[in-house]
């Protein structure tokens, strides 16, 4: 019996500054491949369907099980991670690019750093005093719980960056996983104390104003969390906090 | 001197507890990692973590917390570092509470404590199924808090090559390469912190991520530091087996009651759900009656080796057995283990909700690593200190589950510390070494790549090396170990190392070459490789998870003794030092009695 293969193309880019070019890889099926495997199957053998001798693929990777967020690419034109994409489940041939809205470096790999720069401008932390034991933390409701850890699973992908119509090069949307951080952080009987300076820092250029409500982010949230659900939230915390400033003369 | 330079690299639990006690002492740091901090390893941590906090009206204590986790190590820890982490865990967690982790709580708002293998009470302190995410999550908020103070740099996106020693052996400064532009480059510290984690890529497939190769761990060995207990590696039994890597399924899906379990009739062909509970053989449960499914590791790694291998009695088609929730109500399951189950359901494309998961046991953890004294998390090396998995205090013969995240804490609370007293005791800092002294370090990384680079006739492809390697050290140096195989084991990596030196590169480029990183990576776990296989085989008793059918009992008139691995031009050689048992005395490890 011949052997079962599938093909996979990939966008392929030397640096953001060079030219694009598609690549076709004829793999050998096994059950349970994902794309991850597609990529090491490549690295073995760096030879496209012609024959040509190719480069290993860069791409980012690291736990392979959905929960560090390193793997985000478009897979088959979709925002997703590689390591949950099954070859099983995906048309073939499958097509492999990098995600669009942040700088590319080199083939699959992104440099994502502007959402850990705005995770920072927005001081999404609890502000403690100090490492010291100075005892127990607030006592929280299971309910506020079991609202914030669904918030706190974000993986920091990009995913729902890449989809949305408002992260672009002319708006500066900081996105929907950062309104959902500002908001855990919020929700939190000590982040409450500071919610003002995470609210402020949305109400700017690229705050909360610019989501358009296109809903494509929660839609493409890997770890299926509320992202429309913050957005809403965090939208009337601006506005209360706007108009309470607004009253106090600030 | 000045203010002192602290260093610290590997961005994890470890690292960044570390930083944050550094920079919280007004000393600025500089935190070194491959991946961006959020994405480490300890991410992939999912039961949650221990700390005898007593609020279950189980009578715990810290006491028992130690005594639980000398002998679930069998006896090979030294005992005071375990007692102060152990005291320690409760003031941890509340650390960690205040800094925002959402904990699961009871209705009162208190936290909630779940069972774990080997205790009989409810000390482990969880989020979900992914408290290690979110432990690493809180750490790194309180990081990025600092970074925006100007209080930490962060270097994320290279890798480490070496450390810079003096002519007289002291640690300088450190030698890195930048994983998009390739440039190598050494970074001046009075003292570094090195927080590398784990070794899983020296077994192939393990639960552990991409970047846990322990590339570091050896480039220290082989520049001086000593690396203890290389023998031993545990080896989880519950992980859903895969060709990338095997994803582990929580000890804490046995914590909520999960139970394991194979079909009465070898060769049962029906579905898992469909075999009645009359005819399904709980063997932990028989064979375990106090523990039962919540015995060690080790343990339960392997008595599934048993039922598979010894007894047929596997699942049909492929080595497996099943681990059962499907008894607990969905209402549970969703506040306290969704984390898992959805990653079972993705990859294996079955509700566990509804079917028993198929699982077998994968490397997970190694117990040994770098060489630390008994006080400092300091290193043999002045300047050298290693706090976390890459460490070998903590965790004697085998670790406990939920142990690895509050060791990985405590470690780096002590490294942060004494690293910063140790500089503040220096005659002369880093300011003062002459430039040739980096300079030596940062030409002698750069030739070791140019060399690679510019090897144009090699036949040999990194990744299939990798394989080979993974593939005997998992079959020789995991579960059960013979001498004769462990000598084979030796002879082949030889064999891979002798095939090293023929290495293709394939990629000679200078941007973003990832396969430049990994086979320098590779070259340091081969080196790796050889001192877990070394240990393993000289080591002629059995103790936790290293298990020698042919020496069956513990040794403790021969064996109660640290492996103490160090590297002279280009030999391996083991010495020992004895453990330190001055609180405990010891007993035999025995987990079959009656509850």
């Amino acid at each position: 019996m011949a052997e079962k293969t599938f093909i996979v193309r990939i966008k392929r880019q030397q640096r953001a500054d060079e030219s694009v070019r598609w690549e076709e890889y004829e793999l050998r099926y096994r059950p349970h491949m994902n794309v991850i495997i597609c990529l090491r199957d490549i690295a073995e053998r760096p030879f496209t369907r012609g024959g040509v001798e190719s480069t290993p693929v860069s791409y980012d990777a690291n736990c392979l099980e959905e929960v560090c967020g390193a793997c985000a690419m478009l897979i088959n034109g979709t925002a997703r991670q590689a390591c949950t994409a099954l070859v099983d489940d995906l048309e073939k041939p499958i097509r492999l690019e990098p995600l669009t809205k942040f700088p590319l470096i080199r083939d699959l790999v992104v440099d994502r750093s502007k959402m850990f720069e705005d995770l920072k401008r927005t001081h999404c932390w609890i502000p403690i005093d100090g490492t010291y034991n100075i005892g127990e933390g607030p006592r929280m409701a299971p309910a506020v719980q079991e609202k914030g850890y669904p918030l706190a699973r974000c993986i920091t992908c990009g995913n729902c960056l890449e989809v949305c119509p408002k992260v672009n090069s002319n708006d500066s949307f900081v996105g929907a996983a950062i309104v959902s951080q500002v908001r855990l952080f919020n929700m939190h009987p000590t982040g409450a104390m500071h919610s003002a300076e995470r609210l402020d820092a949305l109400m700017g250029p690229g705050g909360i104003a610019e989501c358009d409500n296109a809903q494509n982010c929660v839609k493409a949230c890997p770890k299926g969390i509320p992202l429309t659900e913050s957005l809403a939230a965090v939208n009337g915390q601006v506005l209360v906090h706007a108009v309470k400033s607004w009253l106090r003369g600030e | 001197m000045t203010v002192p330079k602290i260093i610290v690299v590997g961005g994890g639990l470890a690292g960044l507890m570390a930083t944050i006690r550094v920079a919280e002492s007004g000393v600025p740091v500089d935190l070194f990692s491959i991946v961006p901090v959020k994405r480490s390893h300890s991410v992939c941590a999912q039961g949650g973590i221990n700390a005898a906090k007593n609020l279950k009206g189980e009578g715990d204590s810290t006491w028992k917390h130690f005594d639980d986790t000398i002998y679930g190590g069998d006896f090979l820890a030294n005992q005071p570092l375990v007692k102060g982490m152990c005291d320690a865990a409760p003031a941890i967690i509340d650390l960690l509470d205040r800094m925002g982790v959402m904990f699961n709580r009871t209705p009162e708002g208190l936290l909630d404590f779940r069972r774990f293998g080997g205790t009989l009470f409810h000390r482990t302190a969880f989020a979900g199924a992914t408290t290690g995410q979110q432990l690493l999550y809180a750490l790194d908020e309180q990081v990025r808090r600092f970074e925006s103070e100007d209080k930490v740099r962060k270097f994320e996106g290279w890798t480490f090559l070496s450390v810079v020693l003096d002519d007289g052996g002291v640690c300088r400064g450190i030698c890195v390469m930048d994983l998009k532009t390739m440039e190598i480059r050494t970074f001046p510290c009075d003292a570094a912190i090195f927080c590398t984690g784990g070794i899983g890529a020296v077994f192939g497939r393990s639960t552990n991520s991409v970047v846990c190769t322990g590339s570091a761990q050896s480039a220290l060995f082989q520049q001086g530091v000593y690396y203890a207990n290389g023998e031993f590696i545990q080896v989880h039994p519950t992980a859903i087996p895969g060709e990338d890597k095997c994803r582990l399924m929580s000890e804490s899906a046995r914590g909520e009651g999960g139970r394991v379990w194979v079909p009465k009739q070898a060769g049962d062909t029906r579905r898992g759900k469909d075999i009645p509970e009359s005819e399904r053989f709980y063997f932990l449960e028989e064979w375990y009656p106090k523990y039962g499914n919540l015995v060690p590791r080790d343990v339960a790694t392997r008595a599934i080796h048993k039922i598979v291998f010894e007894l047929k009695m596997g699942l049909v088609g492929e080595p497996a057995v099943y681990l059962d929730v499907t008894h607990i109500p969905r209402e549970v399951l969703d506040r306290k283990l969704e984390g898992i189950l959805e990653i079972y359901e993705k990859f294996v494309g079955v509700d566990p909700h509804v079917e028993p998961m198929k699982v077998f046991p994968a490397m997970h953890y190694t117990m040994g690593g770098l060489w630390v004294d008994n006080e400092h998390q300091a290193t043999n090396v002045p300047g050298i200190y290693a706090a976390g998995e890459c460490d070998y205090q903590y965790h004697g013969a085998n670790r406990l589950g939920a142990n690895s995240l509050v060791s990985c804490i405590y470690g780096g609370m002590l490294a942060g510390p004494a690293a910063v007293e140790y500089s503040r005791g220096l005659e002369s800092g880093c300011e003062s070494v002459p430039a040739a002294i980096f300079e030596r370090e940062r030409v002698r990384q750069q030739d070791i790549s140019d060399a690679l680079l510019n090897q144009h006739k090699g036949t040999e492809n990194p990744i299939t090396i990798w394989r080979e390697m993974g593939d005997i050290m998992t079959e020789n140096v995991t579960v059960i170990r013979y001498n004769a195989n462990l000598e084979k084991t030796l002879v082949k990596l030889d064999e891979l190392s002798e095939r090293f030196t023929r290495i293709n590169l394939q990629d000679r480029t200078q941007w973003a070459n990832q396969t430049l990183s990994f086979v320098r990576e590779l070259g340091n776990m081969l080196i790796l490789a050889r001192v877990i296989t070394l240990g393993a085989l000289a080591r002629n008793e059995t103790r936790g998870a290293h298990y020698k059918p042919e020496f069956p009992e513990r040794d403790d008139a021969n064996w109660l003794k640290t492996t103490k691995a160090s590297y002279n031009g280009g030999e391996i050689i083991l010495n020992y030092e004895p453990v330190d048992t001055s609180l405990l005395p010891l007993r035999e490890r025995k987990y079959t009695a009656k509850s």
